[in-house]
C-alpha cells in the first residue's frame, strides 16, 4: 500500500518545469490518498475489541465439515 | 449450458460465548437456532423429516415437547434436534458444534447471494434473540472457517448434476479448477498450516485443511472433490455434486463469482465440452502453495508440462466457457451468464495486473489491503495479535462490530444487493424451485405443518390418523408457477392436501 502511494510523488520529482501544476496535484491527490487510509483505520479502531492477545486467544472452536 | 442450475449452499458459522470462553459450543448453538425459531416460527413448529423415505404411518407419532422444550433443559442428547424450516424453505439447524443455515434450492448465482445473505441475517437475528434467554448470554456469530488453531468447519455448495455425467470426468475437470478458483473466492487468513503455527497471509481460509484428491470424508482427510451422493431427487436421474472446499464469502460479489463460474464450468462438463486436459500434478500441494502466495506469481504445473499460475490457470477456464457459451448459446445467452463471464474476465485481468485495484470486490483482497494498511500505518509484523483479530473481525456478522460491513458501510466494497432485496429473502422462497412449496406452506399452514424436509412436506390434518405426506422429489416441481394459485386459493391445509390428492 505504502509503496503505491510513494510511488507518484517520485516520478513528480523527474518531471521537468513545464509540468508544475500536475505535481501539485500529485501531491495533493497522495495526501488525500492518507487522509483516506487514516478515516478508515480510525474508524476500525473504534470498533475493533480492545484486548487483541485475549482475543486471539480465547478464539477457539470445534471443528466441523 | 448457463449458469442456471438447481443450487444451494450451506454455511457453518463461527461461534463465541462473550466472557465465556470455555461455554459449549452446541448449547450456545442451540441456543441461536431454539431462540430464532421460538421467535419467528408461529404456533406447532415443524421439524426436520429426517425419515424422507418412509411410507405415511412410519412418519407418525412426533414428540413434540422436545422441540418445545426451554434450551437450557435440553440435554446432550436432545440438542442435536435444534432443527428447523424457515417460511423463506431454508434450513437452520445446529451441527457439528455450529449453527448452520442452508439456503434454500435456487437457479441462479445472484438467487444464491440473496438467500446466503439473508442466512446472514437470520443469524445475526438469532444471536441477538438469544440475549433474551435466562443467562442472558452474549452470543457471537462469525462467517468464517477457521480459528488458526487447527479447528475447521465449512461452507458448501451444492449442484445438482446429471446422474450420466461419470463422476471421472467431474474430478478430471474440477480439481484444477478448485486448486485455482480460490484467487478470485478465498476469504483471506492471517496465518499457515492448520494451527496457524507459520505466520503470514494467505488467499484461502481452507486450502490448508485439504489432505486428499477425492473422498466422502468431510472433516477428516478432507478431499478436493467430495463424493457424498444423496441427490435429495431422482437418483436415477441426477447426482448433487457436494462442494466442501470453497472459503465462507461475505462479499457478494465473492460468492456470485464462486457459484456463477463454478455452475459454468458444471454444465461444460455435463455437455462434454471440454477435450483439454488441464490435470495439475500433485493437486492438494498445488492448492496450498497457489493460497500461500498473495502475490500470485506461485505456478502449479499441469500433466502436459506446462507451468500455471493459479490465474493463468482460471483463464484456461475463461476461455473454455466463452467459447461454451458462443457456441452453446450466442445471442441468446441470459444476462446473467453473461454478467458472470464479463465479470470473471475483469476479475482475471484485474488479478493479473494490479490486484489490489480488486479491495472493493473480493474478501481476501478487502482484508489484505486492510491489515496492509494497519501493518504500515503500526508497524506491525505478522504475529501480531492485532492482525490475528483483524482476521476473525472481518467475519464478525454484526453490523457495527464486522469489519467487513465497516467496510461496506464506508462504501469501500461493491454489493450486488440492497438491504431490501436481502430482509425480503429472509422470509420469502424462491419462486423457481421447490422451495417455493415448502416456504409457502410453512408461511400459511404452520399449524398444521408436522415435519417437512428438502424433499417431502408432511401434514397433520385434523381428524385424519395418519399424517399426510406430500412428497416433492423434483426440484424444479412446487414451484410459483406451479402452485402459487393453488396454495392462494386454498384457505386451509385441508383443502390444499386435497387438491393434491385430486
Amino acid at each position: 500500500m505504502a509503496q503505491e502511494q510513494k510511488q507518484p510523488r517520485k516520478s513528480g520529482e523527474e518531471q521537468d518545469a513545464t509540468e508544475v501544476a500536475p505535481e501539485s496535484d500529485v501531491a495533493e491527490r497522495k495526501e488525500s490518498l492518507d487522509d483516506d487510509v487514516d478515516a478508515i483505520l480510525d474508524e476500525i479502531d473504534d470498533v475493533l475489541e480492545s484486548n487483541a492477545e485475549d482475543f486471539v486467544k480465547s478464539f477457539i472452536q470445534k471443528g466441523g465439515q | 449450458m448457463s449458469v442456471r442450475r438447481v443450487m444451494g449452499t450451506e454455511v457453518e458459522y463461527g461461534i463465541s460465548v462473550q466472557g465465556m470462553p470455555t461455554a459449549n459450543p452446541m448449547v450456545a448453538s442451540s441456543q441461536v437456532v431454539n431462540a430464532y425459531a421460538s421467535a419467528t416460527v408461529r404456533a406447532r413448529r415443524a421439524r426436520w423429516d429426517f425419515e424422507e423415505e418412509s411410507p405415511l404411518r412410519d412418519a407418525r407419532g412426533f414428540d413434540m415437547s422436545r422441540q418445545v422444550a426451554d434450551p437450557t433443559q435440553l440435554t446432550d442428547e436432545d440438542l442435536g434436534l435444534a432443527n428447523v424450516i424457515l417460511t423463506n424453505g431454508a434450513r437452520l439447524y445446529v451441527d457439528h458444534a455450529h449453527p448452520e443455515y442452508s439456503t434454500p434450492e435456487v437457479v441462479t448465482p445472484l438467487d444464491i447471494v440473496r438467500w446466503d445473505k439473508a442466512g446472514e441475517q437470520v443469524m445475526l437475528d438469532a444471536a441477538r434473540l438469544a440475549q433474551n434467554l435466562p443467562g442472558n448470554p452474549s452470543i457471537v456469530l462469525y462467517k468464517n472457517n477457521t480459528d488458526n488453531k487447527g479447528a475447521s468447519y465449512g461452507a458448501h455448495e451444492n449442484y445438482l448434476m446429471r446422474r450420466s455425467t461419470p463422476f471421472a470426468d467431474i474430478v478430471r475437470h474440477l480439481t484444477p479448477f478448485f486448486v485455482s478458483r480460490q484467487v478470485i473466492t478465498g476469504a483471506g487468513r492471517v496465518g499457515k498450516g492448520q494451527d496457524g503455527r507459520e505466520h503470514g497471509y494467505q488467499i484461502s481460509q481452507r486450502a490448508d485443511f485439504f489432505e486428499v484428491e477425492v473422498g466422502l470424508e468431510t472433516t477428516l482427510k478432507r478431499p478436493i472433490i467430495n463424493t457424498r451422493d444423496e441427490p435429495h431427487a431422482d437418483p436415477e436421474k441426477y447426482r448433487r455434486l457436494h462442494v466442501i472446499i470453497g472459503d465462507a464469502n461475505l462479499s457478494e460479489i465473492s460468492t456470485y463469482l464462486k457459484i456463477g463460474t463454478t455452475a459454468l464450468v458444471l454444465a461444460m462438463i455435463e455437455d462434454r465440452f471440454i477435450a483439454e486436459d488441464l490435470t495439475v500434478d500433485t493437486p492438494v500441494a498445488s492448492l496450498r502453495a497457489v493460497s500461500h502466495d498473495p502475490t500470485l506469481r506461485q505456478t502449479v504445473t499441469l500433466a502436459d508440462g506446462r507451468k500455471l499460475t493459479g490465474v493463468q490457470l482460471q483463464m484456461e477456464y475463461l476461455d473454455l466457457a466463452r467459447k461454451y457459451v458462443e457456441d452453446r448459446l450466442g445471442a441468446d445467452a441470459d444476462e446473467q451468464t453473461l454478467d458472470v463471464l464479463a465479470r470473471w474476465e475483469d476479475v482475471l485481468d484485474r488479478l493479473e495486473r494490479d490486484p489490489m485495484s480488486l479491495a472493493d470486490q473480493l474478501d481476501w483482497v478487502a482484508k489484505l489491503k486492510l491489515l496492509e494498511q494497519y501493518r504500515s500505518r503500526d508497524g506491525l509484523a505478522w504475529d501480531d495479535a492485532k492482525l490475528q483479530l483483524i482476521d476473525y473481525q472481518y467475519s464478525d456478522i454484526r453490523p457495527e462490530k464486522g469489519l467487513y460491513h465497516r467496510l461496506v458501510g464506508a462504501g469501500r466494497i461493491q454489493r450486488l444487493l440492497t438491504d431490501a432485496d436481502v430482509e425480503h429473502a429472509m422470509t420469502m422462497p424462491p419462486e423457481q424451485t421447490r422451495a417455493y412449496f415448502r416456504g409457502r406452506c410453512l408461511e400459511k399452514y404452520a399449524d398444521h405443518v408436522a415435519a417437512a424436509s428438502w424433499d417431502s412436506v408432511i401434514f397433520d390434518l385434523p381428524g385424519r390418523e395418519s399424517l399426510q405426506r406430500v412428497p416433492t422429489m423434483d426440484p424444479l416441481r412446487g414451484s410459483r408457477a406451479h402452485v402459487g394459485d393453488l396454495i392462494d386459493a386454498c384457505d386451509t391445509a385441508e383443502s390444499l392436501v386435497a387438491a393434491l390428492s385430486r
